[in-house]
């Protein structure tokens, strides 16, 4: 059992169940008091140790059911028609009803022992012999879907496969009635064994291939994300959005710092009668962040945009003092938006309301120097994002280089790489020189690294 | 033949429960009988009032253990939650001692003498008699150990819960000037949570995780049974069938456990035998807590009735 449980924990981890060696010692404990021979109970105990939130309850539950399906079958299924029953009844139906006693007494001696077990129709005994053949073959190192057919043959070759050819090869001559029903139990095995291999990949490999497709996503060029993995990407924003709010979320309270600690000097000074010769202090606060994000929303960046909006709504969580300006030909603020709806209305709102346009960089920065220049303060951080591509518009550098001024720090994250900056009509090299960091900013991970970076200046 | 013992075990806890009024699934009994056994705080977590408090008054009373709360909220801190220094206390002695310290160090001659008798009487000041526990404390000096409620401890804050760990994994606490304090018997530990905040992993780690849902609708007739006693069967039945219905519904608050035994409680007031929509209607105050969820809910009242009347038939 205690084999089966370490396999459950691996199996548990693959559906996402984070499950440390502490965790499993717990479970160990609590699987020794419950016991094994109750499964309810063995899965309320396990749920108990394992499971951290209402989520990994469910997952871990799906899995559990899963897990133990395996064995459960040598119990219930000698007893009840499976269908792989009834794929092989139809040889023998004159004598179904005693089918296995005749079955047993039927095969000659000779034959090895897999030919035996299949023709004595033992279910118990196939099964087991199937999960120590994958035990043998260690079915719990399968990762991807590719290896089934490896993991198929290594488990026939554990249970004796060449010895039953041989068998089946000697049986064509001599007996052929008795060798076609071999080969049709033969087959009802290669059933099962790739059905206890789909079973073992979809137990052990879920959390390699998500992994994997998860460092392929975050890899990949936001702005040729094919449709079907957007609602994949944004999910991955969200969680690195969420990585990020864990990581750099305030404590709420802590407001009165800098003040006289009155309970910490009056004890400090107990001893000298209250005469409070050492003062203590309320903890000065630190640099409280101030961003202001500028997100271009143009149709040449529209894809990218949907990302960016959907970081800064998370930024918007973090940082306490976030303003937020979206902008194709004119701009906009949006932080109000941001903050009081959800992502998703957030930005179909924002993205009706500037979005999709040609772009002029020029013209919006002369709104925002018109009507928010004054947001701007020497603690400002103010973050650009946008390809700057301002269609042979004038690019009003003038402003971006007061803005500059004004402020502490000049982010500007281009999707575009590097390469094409200059190219055409990409102002972006008379942009960077009022920049104090330019970076390039088209994949999830270097979105994340950029965000983390701004975020981390501060704390 | 051990597992045998262990399930009746948490038969035990459900019956020991049951008698007091707490009618526990088996996942809750699990729960229970398995924090015992392996020493570890249960965090419950769940909607409003379906009986997270309850359990630990339950546990409480069935085992004849004082129960010692600690509520949690924003701000809540070390001392409040588990000691502090009786200022006020100190401050008076060192007044009245100020005299006696004439007298102690009247036998010396030189300064350093006096320093040598001063050195005897040691950190007084910090010693036990100036704590005031607070109810962590409290708990850890049960000599007979007890129920320990950490109430919604999600309304709390981060560093609040660092606090906590030291006391869910080893049930001891460290005091800078006394040293570490360890529980005379390990406390029986119920954390709540509404979920309002994500807490930290490593408290989460401490504790066996417990979600308790709405109970199904036996369990829920079972609760009422042991609740309201006065209530009739049909009723009974009639009322939990209705309470589902309304669950059904998207709601901004669903009526929970504690709400359907107040309705319980009113209806039998009310000296009803079985559901109207006129009374129904009237009484709906007592399981919705806004205007808009009762306006929502009151169109659909009849329907309700009806639907809870047929799944008699049935059930």
């Amino acid at each position: 059992m205690r084999e089966n449980l370490h396999r459950f924990f691996r199996a548990a981890r693959g559906a996402g169940v984070h499950v440390s060696p502490a965790e499993s010692i717990d479970a160990m404990r609590a699987v020794a008091q419950v016991g094994i021979s109750d499964r309810a109970v063995l899965r309320d105990a396990l749920l108990l140790t394992l499971a951290k939130s209402q989520d990994e309850k469910l997952a871990l539950g799906d899995c559990f059911d899963l897990f133990f399906s395996q064995p459960e079958p040598r119990q219930d299924q000698t007893e009840s028609d499976s269908e792989e029953n009834a794929s092989q009844d139809p040889d023998q139906s004159p004598s179904s009803g005693s089918a296995s006693e005749a079955g047993e007494g039927q095969p000659p001696e000779g034959l090895g022992p897999l030919a035996q077990m299949l023709l004595s129709q033992d279910r118990n005994a196939i099964a087991a012999a199937i999960a120590g053949a994958s035990g043998a073959a260690s079915l719990s190192d399968i990762r991807y879907s590719t290896q089934r057919g490896i993991f198929s043959s290594r488990i026939l070759d554990a249970m004796g496969l060449q010895r039953l050819r041989d068998d089946l090869d000697a049986l064509t001559a001599t007996n052929p009635a008795l060798a076609e029903r071999l080969r049709a139990a033969l087959d009802a095995l290669r059933e099962a064994v790739r059905d206890t291999v789909s079973q073992g990949l979809a137990l052990y490999a879920r959390e390699e291939a998500e992994n994997l497709r998860n460092e392929i996503l975050r890899n990949a060029p936001l702005a040729r994300i094919e449709r079907r993995q957007v609602a994949e990407m944004r999910a991955l924003i969200r969680q690195i959005a969420r990585r990020l709010r864990e990581r750099y979320s305030k404590p709420r309270k802590r407001q009165r710092r800098g003040h006289l600690d009155v309970r910490r000097t009056l004890r400090r000074n107990a001893a000298w009668g209250g005469v409070p010769f050492l003062t203590a202090w309320k903890r000065k606060h630190r640099d409280r962040p101030k961003i202001v994000a500028l997100c271009d929303v143009s149709g040449s960046v529209a894809q990218v945009s949907d990302f960016f909006l959907l970081l800064i709504h998370s930024l918007h969580e973090v940082v306490d003092d976030v303003r937020s300006f979206a902008f194709s030909s004119h701009m906009i603020e949006v932080s109000e938006i941001l903050e009081k709806k959800s992502p998703e209305e957030a930005m179909a709102e924002i993205m009706s309301k500037v979005g999709f346009g040609s772009s002029d960089y020029g013209s919006s920065l002369v709104d925002f120097e018109k009507d928010f220049m004054s947001t701007l303060t020497p603690q400002t951080t103010v973050i650009v994002l946008g390809d700057a591509r301002s269609n042979n518009l004038d690019p009003r550098a003038d402003i971006l280089r007061r803005i500059s001024e004004r402020s502490k720090r000049l982010v500007w994250l281009n999707p575009e790489g590097r390469l094409a900056w200059g190219f055409g009509d990409s102002e972006m090299p008379r942009y960077a020189t009022f920049c104090t960091v330019v970076r390039q900013c088209a994949t999830a991970q270097q979105l994340e690294r950029a965000v983390s970076d701004i975020v981390a200046t501060y704390q | 033949m051990a597992d045998q013992k262990a399930s009746t075990s948490i038969e035990a806890v459900q019956s020991g429960l049951a008698a007091q009024g707490y009618i526990a699934s088996r996942q809750i009994a699990t729960a229970v009988y398995l924090s015992q056994q392996i020493e570890k705080p249960i965090l419950v977590e769940g909607p409003a009032g379906v009986g997270k408090t309850e359990l630990a008054k339950a546990i409480a009373a069935w085992r004849g253990m004082k129960m010692i709360r600690l509520q949690c909220y924003e701000g809540l801190d070390e001392a409040k939650a588990l000691y502090e220094w009786k200022y006020a206390k100190q401050l008076l002695y060192t007044q009245i001692l100020k005299d006696k310290l004439g007298e102690v160090l009247g036998g010396a001659q030189t300064l350093h003498a006096a320093l040598e008798q001063l050195h005897d009487f040691g950190d007084v000041f910090f010693s036990k008699e100036f704590v005031e526990p607070r109810p962590l404390l409290q708990a850890l000096e049960q000599p007979g150990g007890c129920v320990l409620l950490i109430d919604e401890i999600d309304k709390s804050d981060a560093e609040f819960e660092s606090l906590l760990l030291e006391i869910l994994s080893d049930f001891q606490v460290t005091i800078p000037e006394l040293g570490t304090i360890s529980a005379i018997t390990p406390p029986t530990v119920i954390l709540t949570s509404n979920s309002e905040r994500d807490l930290g992993d490593a408290l989460k780690r401490r504790c066996l995780h417990l979600h308790i849902g709405f109970p199904e609708q036996r369990l829920e007739e079972r609760i009422v049974e042991s609740r309201v006693p006065g209530i009739s069967q049909a009723l009974r039945r009639q009322m939990v069938g209705f309470i589902h219905e309304i669950r059904s519904l998207d709601l901004k608050k669903l009526p929970s456990v504690s709400e359907t035994i107040d309705w319980a409680r009113v209806l039998v007031l009310l000296q009803a035998t079985e559901l109207d929509t006129e009374m129904v209607k009237d009484t709906l105050n007592v399981l919705l807590k806004y205007e808009a969820d009762i306006e929502a809910a009151s169109p659909q009242v009849t329907t309700f009735i009806a639907k809870a009347a047929r799944s008699n038939v049935f059930g």
